[in-house]
């Protein structure tokens, strides 16, 4: 039972940070995509390997989940 | 919906050679890397520059490399470093997308065989409420395909199946205990393949730091001047194994992480809503593939420009 409460918790506190990050990083893309729509597809590809960073902080928590669950 | 989940956050042993075991995502990476080495072959073998039209698949590799060379381009900004590094660029590009692409096909992960306690059965299905062998499942379906063309005289081939179906819950409750083992899963959701990479990719940065700025590399970790720079000498190198784990993580994570959901959602609702999370699942692939050889362009990129300058 202890397990699965620390489950939800790796997955519920490891999920904050992400999620911050991701709503920065694609606020900013796009605030910068409205000052130079030109260099759209330069932000875009920038902003996706951002983006798979900031995910990958989410997937080390989802990854700790997954081992408190499964092994 | 007492469906039987196969998640498995290790690989599998498939197979054993003496003290050698093959696991199911070693076989799946032997077979990626036989059938990227079997496609560049063939374009060794097309490339020509003696016709007046090239092939078609010479322009396909062409397009590739050239590809590829840009964005190293992009990164180093240096013509001679850039045709030392397109190699790791691309066989990791390579490897790793064909692997995390690999292990989307119907089949990987869902065919594999059961053990238990009476022995092994071969080429099971994974599949809600059918486990029994393919070949008992075809013969299955065709009785009832006979069944329903002709009622009257499919009489017999009628008490058959019933026999059949009294008999087989009774044999999955036996195999209820019994493992199931797929064949084929992806090398990338495999943390050991991750690993490899990684440790590779991070010993190639000594190596190319080496290289680049002979034994002057190591005063990025050994550098007793003032107790600041022990300090930073000490976090680079912290750094550099966190690089290892960090890496190994990432593309262990997103690849497994993707499976477990396709898994998941597979078992929630079977039809079309699985559908866009394989986009899902292929655009991660690529990006991670991408962010993979990037990162440790990049790692080399700065492990070539001595400590003392930026």
């Amino acid at each position: 039972m202890y397990t699965e409460l620390a489950i939800g918790l790796v997955m519920g506190f490891g999920m904050i940070g992400p999620g911050i990050g991701l709503g920065f990083l694609v606020g900013k893309a796009l605030e910068a995509i409205g000052r130079n729509p030109e260099a759209t597809s330069k932000i875009q590809t920038n902003m996706i390997l951002g983006l798979a960073f900031t995910e990958a902080i989410a997937i080390y928590a989802l990854v700790m989940a997954l081992i408190l669950k499964f092994v | 919906m007492a469906t039987e989940l196969h998640i498995s956050i290790s690989a599998e042993n498939v197979a054993t050679f003496g003290p050698l075991n093959i696991s199911n995502s070693i076989f799946t990476s032997l077979i990626v890397s036989t059938l990227i080495i079997l496609f560049l072959l063939v374009i060794n073998h097309s490339l020509s520059t003696k016709g007046k039209r090239t092939k078609p698949l010479q322009n396909v590799a062409e397009f590739i490399v050239e590809g590829f060379y840009s964005l190293v381009q992009g990164v180093t900004g240096d013509h001679k470093k850039t045709r030392f590094f397109l190699p790791f660029f691309m066989s990791f590009f390579i490897f790793i997308i064909m692997n995390n692409w690999f292990g989307l096909l119907p089949g990987v992960g869902t065919i594999g065989f059961r053990e238990s306690a009476e022995g092994t059965q071969h080429a099971v299905l994974l599949q809600k409420n059918i486990d029994s062998p393919v070949s008992t499942v075809q013969a299955a379906t065709l009785a009832q395909e006979s069944e329903s063309e002709d009622l009257v005289p499919a009489m017999e081939t009628e008490e058959d199946t019933v026999m059949s179906e009294t008999v087989e819950p009774a044999e999955t409750e036996e195999h209820a205990e019994a493992l199931f083992v797929p064949y084929l899963r992806a090398g990338t959701a495999d943390l050991n393949t991750t690993l490899a990479l990684s440790l590779f990719t991070m010993v190639m940065v000594q190596v190319i730091g080496i290289k680049y700025l002979g034994l002057g590399y190591f005063k990025k970790f050994f550098n007793f001047k003032n107790p600041i720079a022990v300090f930073v000498s000490v976090l680079e190198t912290i750094s550099e194994f966190a690089k290892i784990i960090s890496f190994s993580f990432r593309l262990f994570g997103n690849i497994f992480a993707g499976e477990v959901l396709l898994v998941v959602i597979g078992a929630l609702v079977p039809l079309i809503v699985p559908m866009p999370f394989y986009g899902l699942e292929i655009f991660v692939g690529f990006i991670q593939a991408l962010v993979f050889s990037m990162l440790s362009i990049v790692f080399y990129n700065v492990a070539t420009v001595s400590h003392d300058d930026h």
